[in-house]
């Protein structure tokens, strides 16, 4: 059996010290570009923080406006964390309906998933779209789970429930938005475009899974460890005061490539594909597994699954 | 023209007063500098500087602005007894009502906007260059009501004001209609406020079809219990004249919208402890407190006892009729209804989150003092604009060349017009 020992990374306990690592961060941002006129545009040029204010909801922009915007995103990130990323727009392809399955029985609570994912999507290091909850055996009822659960596993008694965004196919946090700054794209990803929300964060009331992060302060991310390929609807850095949320990874799977949890999970719990796709694994484990849904009688119509071997 | 009259004379109005006035006003503006600070901060570091988590995404800004809506809508017990059961008293008062609403309604919406993480899109919501997701989002449709209630007061009022100083009736036939649309309209902005919690089937708290019942019956308690502490001060510092009578109406619908509130409560309580299972799980802690977490228990109970105490001395009349006992009657109904229908009602919706983690909130003093600013605001805002009409709607302040005339329909001051100069200012 591995022995894994993972710290819990967003108790309440250390509540206070992240927020001070938030403020922390952003001292260090405005350090790193307190030189010259720039300072005064929040470390960038006039014409793009000119551009920043007036640019359009991403659904509005023209081609042309896109590339313009991916450059800009690119400049950003090379003068704020010194990386050369590459901001892509990948369009969803026909035909194709992400979905996701977790086979409970296979999931030991390594929490492998819930770091890749950090990594991957160039996440603050006080964010976690994953949440692995380590349930007593015999129950569903996530108030008697344990978020932030410490020391080797698995445990006796206990099994793990790996939560993150369902992409509702009725999202609730799609209706909740007042200026459409989340939708469904159309192979059934939620994404927000993370330069048109402000933050009011009605849509973090409406989730019924917790599944929506808000930039309370400047993301925490550490330059060294970026990953530079980035999708604009998916993992590139974003600003503060908006919310995110897990995308599915946008910027591998519109490439065919799983999500960086599925490529990272060594039990081998995770199953997606596509839903359209009669011969995926994904339909296979939807029509011989005994699957179920968390609080399917909200009607949001999730498209990630659970199940146990039998 | 007759405007810019208008407003060099407003202008000159609010300049003038006594020391006590001025007082007051440095007050109010010591109290925005205060939460301007405190703004400013915020906008520089982010939402960072509050309390909020993840876990508890809205607090204090929220619950205020929840309060302040309530507040805003109340103003139809003034409005309806003045027009659809002609009660002259209250017409004489009408007026106050309107602004009342009229700086509830900016609070409200200011607390909205210092909630936001990116107040600099606020163009993003405007249709056109922005995108509105009306009639989806029920923010969207806040947002609606609360501009067009806005409008709609400040319209009617301005009107009535307007035609007095230019020594003229106002016309019935031409504002009536408007009148009537803001009674619903008033109704509908704290409806659709309750929609916005009640719309989300996540949150069970807040789940339910008496929120928005809830809401109008504790906003009918909260608003005149505010008016009756406005009217009482306004009636000690000018001649408006504010009849006894006006006091009592407005106790009578404290009182009965009093008794509905605190029955609807003990319905809550007795339909989710009954039988008590996971529904139950955020009025417990609420209530009593949740595997040791119990942060809010001291606020429901502060408000439970306040709203007692307020009905107990509003229901017994010979307690009712002692000044003093009615004021502090008033003031235990605002301060309860605060609570409860602002952090009683916001939080507890986040405490267990939808996945059952329990992280507890307390505002902090950043936004302890931009709520103050905003306060500070509203009231400077009421103080400004009374300020300026109560002259003009006791017949003291005219256009200059028309002589004073007595006012007549609404908010036509019973007194006679005899000084042209402003009785505060004397």
């Amino acid at each position: 059996m591995r022995k894994h020992r993972y710290e819990a990374t967003t108790g309440q306990a250390d509540h206070a010290r992240r927020k001070f690592l938030k403020g922390i961060g952003t001292v260090a941002v405005a350090a790193g570009t307190a030189h010259g006129a720039r300072a005064a545009w929040g470390g960038e040029t006039l014409g793009d923080a000119f551009a920043d204010f007036f640019q359009k909801h991403y659904q509005r922009m023209t081609p042309a406006e896109i590339q313009e915007t991916l450059r800009r995103i690119e400049r950003k990130a090379k003068r704020r964390y010194g990386v050369d990323m590459q901001c892509s727009n990948t369009p969803p392809r026909g035909g194709v309906v992400f979905g996701y399955a977790i086979n409970i029985s296979k999931c030991r609570g390594y929490r492998d998933c819930v770091h890749a994912c950090v990594k991957e999507n160039n996440l603050s290091r006080d964010t976690q779209y994953i949440r692995v909850v380590e349930m007593p055996q015999g129950s569903l009822d996530l108030a008697q789970g344990d978020h932030y659960f410490e020391g080797e596993v698995p445990k006796e008694g206990k099994y793990y429930l790996p939560l993150q965004c369902m992409h509702c196919d009725n999202p609730p946090c799609v209706k909740a938005c007042p200026i459409d700054a989340t939708w469904m794209e159309p192979d059934g990803i939620v994404v927000v475009d993370y330069d048109w929300c402000f933050g009011c964060r009605y849509c973090m009331a409406a989730c019924p899974y917790s599944a929506r992060f808000f930039n309370w302060g400047q993301p925490d991310l550490p330059p060294e460890e970026i990953n530079p390929d980035t999708h604009y609807l998916g993992n590139r850095p974003r600003p503060k005061g908006v919310v995110e949320k897990c995308h599915f990874c946008i910027q591998r799977t519109r490439n065919d490539r799983p999500p960086a949890c599925h490529a990272a999970c060594p039990t081998g719990a995770r199953v997606f594909g596509n839903l359209l796709d009669p011969d995926s694994e994904i339909r296979y484990v939807l029509e011989n597994k005994a699957v179920f849904r968390l609080k399917e009688e909200l009607g949001t119509e999730p498209k990630l699954w659970y199940f146990r071997d039998t | 023209m007759p405007l810019l009259e208008l407003f060099r004379d407003s202008l000159n109005e609010m300049r003038r007063g006594p020391l006590l006035y001025w007082m007051w006003v440095i007050a109010l503006l010591a109290m925005i500098a205060f939460g301007l600070a405190s703004y400013l901060d915020q906008l520089q570091q982010g939402l960072v500087v509050t309390n909020m988590t993840n876990q508890v995404s809205w607090g204090f800004y929220v619950a205020n602005f929840t309060f302040l809506v309530g507040v805003a809508a109340a103003a139809v017990m003034l409005v309806i007894p003045a027009y659809i059961f002609d009660r002259k008293d209250i017409k004489d008062v009408v007026l106050m009502g309107d602004t009342t609403a009229i700086a509830a309604v900016t609070m409200a919406m200011l607390f909205v906007v210092v909630d936001l993480g990116r107040p600099d899109r606020f163009w993003h919501m405007i249709p056109g260059i922005g995108r509105f997701n009306f009639p989806t989002s029920m923010l969207a449709w806040d947002v609606v009501v609360l501009i067009g209630y806005l409008l709609l007061n400040f319209g009617i009022s301005f009107y009535i004001v307007y035609s007095h100083y230019r020594g003229r009736q106002p016309r019935l036939a031409l504002y009536l209609p408007f009148v009537l649309i803001a009674i619903f309209w008033a109704i509908s902005i704290h409806t659709v406020t309750a929609f916005l919690y009640s719309a989300n089937s996540g949150r069970i708290f807040w789940h339910t079809s008496l929120l928005a019942p809830r809401f109008i019956a504790s906003a009918f308690a909260s608003g005149p219990a505010l008016m009756i502490l406005g009217l009482k001060l306004i009636r000690t510092f000018s001649r408006y004249p504010v009849r006894h009578s006006v006091i009592d109406h407005l106790a009578l619908t404290m009182t009965v919208a009093l008794q509905i509130t605190l029955f609807f409560l003990a319905v809550g309580l007795f339909t989710d402890f009954y039988n008590e299972g996971a529904h139950a799980s955020s009025i417990r802690y609420l209530f009593f407190g949740l595997d040791g977490h119990a942060a809010m228990r001291r606020w429901i109970w502060t408000a439970l006892s306040l709203l007692l105490t307020a009905v107990a001395i509003l229901m017994i009349h010979p307690l009712k009729q002692s000044g003093a006992l009615l004021n502090l009657a008033c003031v235990a109904t605002a301060v309860g209804v605060w609570i409860e229908k602002g952090m009683g009602l916001v939080i507890p919706g986040f405490v267990p989150t939808p996945t059952g983690e329990i992280l507890e909130y307390a505002p902090n003093a950043t936004e302890v003092g931009i709520s103050i600013g905003v306060w500070g605001i509203g009231l400077l805002l009421f103080t400004l604009l009374a300020k300026a009409a109560i002259p003009i709607e006791c017949g003291a302040l005219r256009r200059a060349d028309r002589p004073p005339a007595p006012a007549g329909s609404r908010g036509g001051a019973a007194v006679p017009a005899a000084s042209p100069t402003s009785p505060e200012s004397s």
